[in-house]
């Protein structure tokens, strides 16, 4: 490591200094004894699926600037954000990649940080981090370090998800209080220094999803809601049934924390990002069952019913406290804060 | 949650609409056509609409948006202004976030960012002095705007800057003044209000005393009201009120938050930096006289106007626009030729349809909304 500790483009560059990048720093956090660094792909035969299985395999970038925010950081938004992607396909999750772009100038401790949450984040959900690259790019290229990570799980034979197969009288469940990782990062970004603020939700959902599929057989689909928020996966289910979906606002689970970040920025938690929770759609009759199930598993100890979906116009409505109502539409672009 | 959940009871609510569906029943028995209430704020018009206000109220009543949301009268001229000062070598152009998207006639200011200018969106004018501060080799400039409401704390930041010596600070000046955009509404041939809904975070700063003219002058009632849904519909309630006695007077509902006569401390901050330009030019409703403020000659320096060169092109509003017939309440939203088709929030041709406080786009978006009508299996 150069003196000062800080990236340099020699630790890119496929000589010593990578290589001790890689032995010193990234193998010790993600601890994988089956990956030396020295092969350039890992081989799983784990995860040939039986007959019937199908393998899931998905992507997914990581840019959040702060890179550490209360309740998590890049790391484990990298690991959780994969296996969620995974396990709202009703996947066991099994195998992550992680590719590394680092600014040159970017300090080894601030790298050897977020190895360690990537490491610690994937022992404690039982998956491996089985390869991946690591690049470095001139200062001003990237902002300090990016991610990306690819994952592949195995989908039991027999379950069948799809944002299609909703129908009116299905009921909306929802894995964890909404917004609180929007809300955390939007807090530290305009650095409101609030006391208890909102921390981030970042958290495997799988063990939540298996438990779900398991306890309800007649599940439609499961989405992660995460940028947009619930506002945007439920239009996307919506769109894709030709549904209406009806919450009810009293039901809505929000934090006081998020609460109060909104309501001083002026933004809708309905549309703030997660980072681990969840929206399903089940069979009315099986409503009590998921809940029952989502709320044994601790990642989703609050589940929540939203709402349910009706017939008339394809589209989001939400039935305010108050008695009226409103769309719920997909914005146009990212939610800025009001002026006054 | 403290502050906020008591004034969304749903109890109190419904008592509340109780007695504005008796009061809008009585008076509209004794009279054509249902009542018109202009809210004259943005957050207002965002508060109608995030609780559904607009569904609970009688057919007896109808909400005229106005024209309280300073990001949608802002004319395509200033933001084209605000991008060529943007585009100087060495700006950092910093602003509020709504008023990142709205369109000039070359594009907005997000548009701008992406072709290379350095725009970066800041929660108060403090934090644009701040990055003054951080960065004295660049010139920073903050997008003023708003009415009376952000006026103090531009003020206060020029003034800081001035104690401070800080001299790659500055503002480009849009705030405009409330009273006379209400005296050219109530000046204007074709308005039908009965009573407005007098702004709450305005009269914070400048008090209930400068509106006395609407009730003396053109018997109009007011009521200054607060944002949360309960505050909207008690002033509502005292609104009717006033209109079943007869009576035109100023009343004051947000009393935890405004006094009659202001906030001191900011009116004098205001009155030190600022002075009322002759005439200011609106999207939608023209120019209005003495309706803008610009920076006393004193602060001269710290005007971005004054320290860069901006084209100040009068850019007319698109011709298929009828945003100011929907400013004044002549026409509803979607009775507007261009809503919904030509005009949508993904690229809006109307400044109303720009900011969620804009009456066009809470329409689309919480409201009256044109969707195809889908059967279900």
């Amino acid at each position: 490591m150069n003196r000062d500790g800080r990236i340099t483009l020699a630790h890119g560059g496929g000589g010593m200094a990578m290589q001790r990048l890689i032995r010193e720093v990234l193998l010790p956090a993600y601890g994988d004894p089956d990956h030396d660094g020295v092969e350039d792909q890992a081989l799983l035969d784990a995860v040939l699926p039986a007959a019937g299985d199908r393998l899931a395999f998905t992507t997914d970038g990581y840019v959040v600037d702060p890179l550490f925010f209360p309740g998590g950081d890049i790391g484990a938004l990298a690991v959780h954000g994969t296996i969620n992607d995974l396990a709202c396909g009703g996947a066991v999750p099994l195998a992550l990649s992680i590719g590394l772009i680092l600014e040159e100038g970017l300090e080894i401790e601030t790298l050897r940080r977020v190895a360690n949450s990537i490491g610690r984040c994937a022992r404690d959900a039982g998956v491996r981090v089985v390869t991946g690259d690591t690049k470095v790019v001139a200062r001003g290229a990237a902002d300090k370090l990016f991610i990306t990570s690819s994952g592949v799980g195995r989908v039991p034979a027999g379950l069948l998800l799809s944002s299609a197969k909703v129908r009116a009288g299905d009921v909306l469940v929802v894995s964890g209080p909404l917004g609180d990782h929007g809300a955390a990062i939007l807090c530290e970004r305009s650095e409101l220094a609030l006391q208890a603020g909102p921390r981030s939700d970042t958290r495997p959902l799988h063990r939540a999803t298996q438990a779900l599929a398991q306890a309800c057989p007649g599940l439609r689909c499961m989405r992660d809601a995460t940028r947009g928020g619930l506002g945007a996966i439920l239009n996307e289910i919506a769109q894709a049934s030709a549904v209406r979906i009806a919450l009810d606002e009293e039901l809505l689970v929000v934090d006081d924390a998020t609460r109060g970040v909104s309501e001083l920025l002026g933004l809708d938690p309905l549309y703030l990002a997660n980072e681990g929770v969840f929206a399903a759609l089940v069979p009315e009759g099986e409503a009590g069952a998921a809940l029952a199930a989502l709320r044994a598993v601790p990642e989703s100890a609050r589940a929540f019913v939203a709402g349910r979906a009706t017939g008339g116009a394809a589209g989001v409505v939400l039935q305010t406290a108050l008695g009226g109502s409103r769309v719920v539409d997909l914005l146009s672009g990212e939610q800025l804060p009001r002026i006054c | 949650m403290k502050y906020v959940d008591e004034f969304r009871d749903p109890a109190l609510a419904r008592r509340a609409l109780a007695a504005i569906t008796r009061l809008g029943d009585t008076i509209r028995a004794r009279r054509d056509g249902p009542l018109q209430i202009m809210e004259v704020c943005g957050g207002h018009t965002h508060a109608i609409f995030r609780y559904g206000l607009q569904d609970l109220v009688p057919d007896s009543i109808e909400f005229v948006h106005g024209p309280g949301c300073p990001v949608c009268v802002l004319p395509m001229g200033r933001i084209d202004d605000c991008i060529a000062i943007a585009r100087n070598p060495g700006v950092i152009l910093t602003t509020f976030g709504d008023a990142m998207r709205v369109p000039g006639s070359q594009g907005t200011l997000m548009d701008a960012r992406a072709a290379g200018a350095d725009v970066r969106m800041v929660y108060s004018p403090a934090d644009a002095l701040e990055i003054a501060r951080a960065e004295p080799a660049r010139q920073v400039v903050f997008f003023a705007l708003g009415f009376e409401t952000t006026m103090p704390a531009t003020a206060l930041t020029v003034l800081q800057a001035e104690r401070e010596g800080i001299d790659n600070f500055s503002l480009f000046c849009n705030h405009i003044t409330i009273i006379a955009t209400i005296k050219a509404m109530l000046d204007s041939p074709d308005l039908r209000l009965d009573g407005f809904l007098g702004p709450g975070h305005v009269s914070m700063v400048i008090g209930t005393e400068p509106y006395a003219f609407v009730a003396d002058h053109y018997r109009k009632p007011m009521v200054i009201a607060g944002f949360e849904p309960l505050d909207v519909l008690l002033s509502l309630q005292m609104l009717l009120e006033q209109i079943e006695a007869g009576r035109a007077a100023i009343e004051n509902q947000y009393a935890r938050v405004v006094a009659a006569h202001g906030n001191d401390p900011a009116l004098d901050a205001i009155h030190a930096v600022y002075e009322l330009r002759e005439f200011f030019e609106w999207r939608g409703l023209g120019s209005i006289d003495a309706s803008g403020v610009r920076l006393r000659e004193a602060y001269r320096r710290f005007d971005a106007e004054h320290r860069f060169h901006t084209p100040g092109v009068r850019i007319p509003d698109p011709k298929a626009c009828q945003c100011g017939e929907v400013l004044k309440g002549v026409i509803k939203p979607w009775q507007c030729k261009q809503f919904g088709g030509a005009c949508t929030p993904d690229s809006p041709l109307g400044a109303l349809m720009v900011s969620s406080e804009g009456a066009c786009a809470a329409y689309y978006r919480f409201g009256q909304r044109r969707v195809p009508a889908v059967e279900v299996p």
